[in-house]
């Protein structure tokens, strides 16, 4: 037997879905991203929304989004993608439409589209990633960092005192009644990354029955912020990031 | 064109033409003096007509923002806002113009800076053709001076929009919005459908199709050589919109010593004061500039070999003048005659800065 007669779709188990391109991703060995990144992906194949989907690219990391997944994209400005989801599912009611975001898009600057566009109960799905610092621009403080926690613009640590505390944002977006699903989850165990496709997928199902605003909220990783290895990430976002960000559902009804 | 004749304020006229236009969406935020635009558009509920959607934003960063969501799917979008609400929507204008996403913004404009007057004012001139937001665009500007022009200018403003790919704006003032005139709507237009959409707009996020690759709306590009490539694209557009989108009025030029330069209200009193003027044996006339960009500076170049001088009335300290100046590159003098703070000139202030400033 050689290799040819083993490298064959019969025996193909895992594979990189069809809608990700070859691009070469801009993302830190480790990071979360380009985990969420295949679980969208798969999930528009097997719902079949391959032409149905628009997706909505955050300033952040994930600003190149667009690069990687096959679909029609719009770029927003920092925080505003709820405001583009909005009009673009109202304009386009048979589509699907969701926005991707990070803490900072989703919880600093776009805070008032995020709310807003909850309570409203756009029948759009958010993804969540939330890594408790900004990555793009060097590792400054997030809306989620953590009390104590070192960024390069709180060198000293996040002092509570004057620089606020780790905004729970899921929890103020899960008392709204426009709000469906709030749900809390993570990419860093096999059992993990399945549970997290699941909720993408009610999410995106959502979205197309017109449930109403969809939240799925990725806590995740930044081993370059963080300086720490990918291993020591997962296990620091265990240690210090699950009790302030408990997984789990928050709101699924 | 309707035969029926309505009476209405400039403000709902631009609402009634929208509808008519076949607009697919409003996002607007209620500010003086032009808020009859998002109450008439919700009191006429297109949406169980039309289809048409019309959405109260939770501010102007939204609002302007949905207009970018609703342009990159090709659909008819825009919004209104006053000053202070317009000056919020200039981040979203800067990411239209470098994302190249056609939509319609009016602004009815009041006395500014800061929170400043309700009454009508020009001041925001330089804000809208000299950029307003950050990097190198034009914005097309159209400046009505009837409730008539008001509605005429919903359907212009989006067909330049979408033939250059290029935000429009409606830049108007609280006279223009408030008073009350008859006017001629437009006929209806049935909206476009998606696939009507797709063959215009081969660009608009539609969902991809397998005959296409990914459509992807975005002003980014990291690449610096990739980027002055796409600034060199827009600025060779802008030349085009500047060859072949000039619109102006000449009134009573012909025999004309002197030219008064005034657009939108202001270009309305100057009317009376020219009449004024002309019983008194002043030969004068009046170029108004409906596009104040692209501008007519060509015509003004061509009066400056004709007449002695040359004044701009405005509702502000004096920002036309500066393109004035421009355009005629100092053949004859130009001078600016202004009100501020929301104070409309009158034909007697406009006739006697003209005796004062310019025949000597």
């Amino acid at each position: 037997m050689n290799k040819n007669d083993i490298v064959c779709p019969e025996n193909l188990i895992y594979g990189k879905p069809d809608l990700m391109n070859n691009n070469h991703m801009h993302y830190c060995p480790g990071c979360s991203h380009g985990v969420v990144h295949k679980l969208i992906a798969e999930v528009i194949e097997e719902l079949g929304l391959q032409e149905k989907t628009i997706g909505i690219a955050p300033v952040g990391c994930a600003v190149f989004a667009y690069n990687y997944l096959d679909i029609d994209w719009q770029e927003a400005a920092h925080g505003r993608a709820p405001a583009l989801a909005t009009a673009t599912k109202r304009l386009l009611p048979d589509k699907m439409v969701f926005t991707y975001q990070g803490d900072g898009d989703l919880a600093a600057i776009g805070t008032a589209e995020t709310i807003h566009t909850a309570n409203r109960g756009e029948n759009i799905a958010i993804i969540f990633i939330n890594n408790a610092i900004y990555g793009m621009t060097g590792g400054q403080m997030a809306p989620t960092t953590l009390a104590d926690m070192k960024t390069s613009t709180s060198p000293y640590g996040r002092d509570i005192q004057t620089m606020g505390r780790p905004l729970k944002i899921l929890d103020m977006l899960a008392q709204l009644d426009g709000v469906c699903l709030a749900t809390r989850t993570s990419v860093h165990t096999a059992a993990a990354v399945k549970k997290t496709k699941r909720l993408i997928k009610l999410a995106f199902e959502n979205s197309m029955a017109g449930k109403g605003t969809s939240i799925v909220e990725v806590v995740s990783t930044c081993n370059s912020g963080w300086k720490m290895t990918p291993a020591q990430s997962n296990d620091w976002m265990v240690e210090n990031m699950f009790p302030v960000f408990p997984i789990g559902d928050l709101k699924n009804v | 064109m309707s035969e029926a004749i309505s009476l209405m304020k400039g403000n709902e006229a631009i609402a009634h033409a929208a509808i008519r236009y076949g607009v697919d969406g409003y996002f607007g935020y209620p500010i003086t003096p032009q808020s009859e635009i998002i109450e008439t558009l919700m009191a006429e509920a297109p949406w169980n007509t039309t289809g048409m959607v019309v959405l109260q934003a939770e501010s102007e960063v939204a609002a302007i923002n949905m207009v970018y969501g609703g342009a990159a799917c090709g659909k008819y979008s825009m919004t209104s806002s006053s000053s202070p609400g317009v000056s919020l929507k200039q981040e979203g204008i800067s990411y239209m113009a470098g994302a190249e996403l056609p939509c319609l913004i009016v602004n009815v404009m009041r006395g500014g800076p800061g929170l400043g007057t309700i009454q009508p004012s020009q001041a925001d001139y330089f804000q809208t053709v000299k950029g307003g937001g950050h990097g190198d665009y034009k914005l097309i500007t159209l400046a009505p001076n009837s409730v008539q022009e008001m509605a005429d200018f919903v359907g212009l403003g989006f067909d330049l929009a979408f033939k250059y790919r290029n935000p429009a704006m409606i830049l108007t003032d609280g006279v223009i919005g408030q008073m009350m005139e008859k006017v001629k709507l437009p006929d209806f237009k049935p909206r476009r459908t998606e696939q009507e959409i797709r063959v215009q707009c081969p660009w608009a996020t539609l969902g991809k199709t397998p005959d296409r690759g990914p459509n992807i709306i975005t002003s980014l590009e990291l690449d610096s050589a990739s980027m002055e490539k796409n600034n060199l694209r827009f600025q060779a557009k802008y030349r085009q919109v500047e060859a072949n989108e000039v619109r102006y009025e000449e009134i009573k030029c012909d025999d004309a010593d002197y030219i008064i330069v005034a657009f939108g209200s202001a270009a309305r009193i100057c009317l009376k004061a020219i009449e004024m003027a002309r019983e008194e044996g002043i030969k004068v006339g009046l170029i108004r500039p409906i596009t104040l960009w692209p501008f007519p500076s060509k015509i003004l170049f061509e009066y400056a070999d004709k007449v002695k001088g040359m004044l701009t009335v405005e509702l502000n300290a004096g920002q036309m003048v500066e393109d004035v100046r421009l355009s005629v590159n100092g053949k004859v003098p130009v001078e600016h005659y202004g009100r501020l703070g929301g104070i409309v000139p009158t034909p007697d202030g406009v006739l006697e800065a003209l005796k004062d400033k310019i025949v000597k």
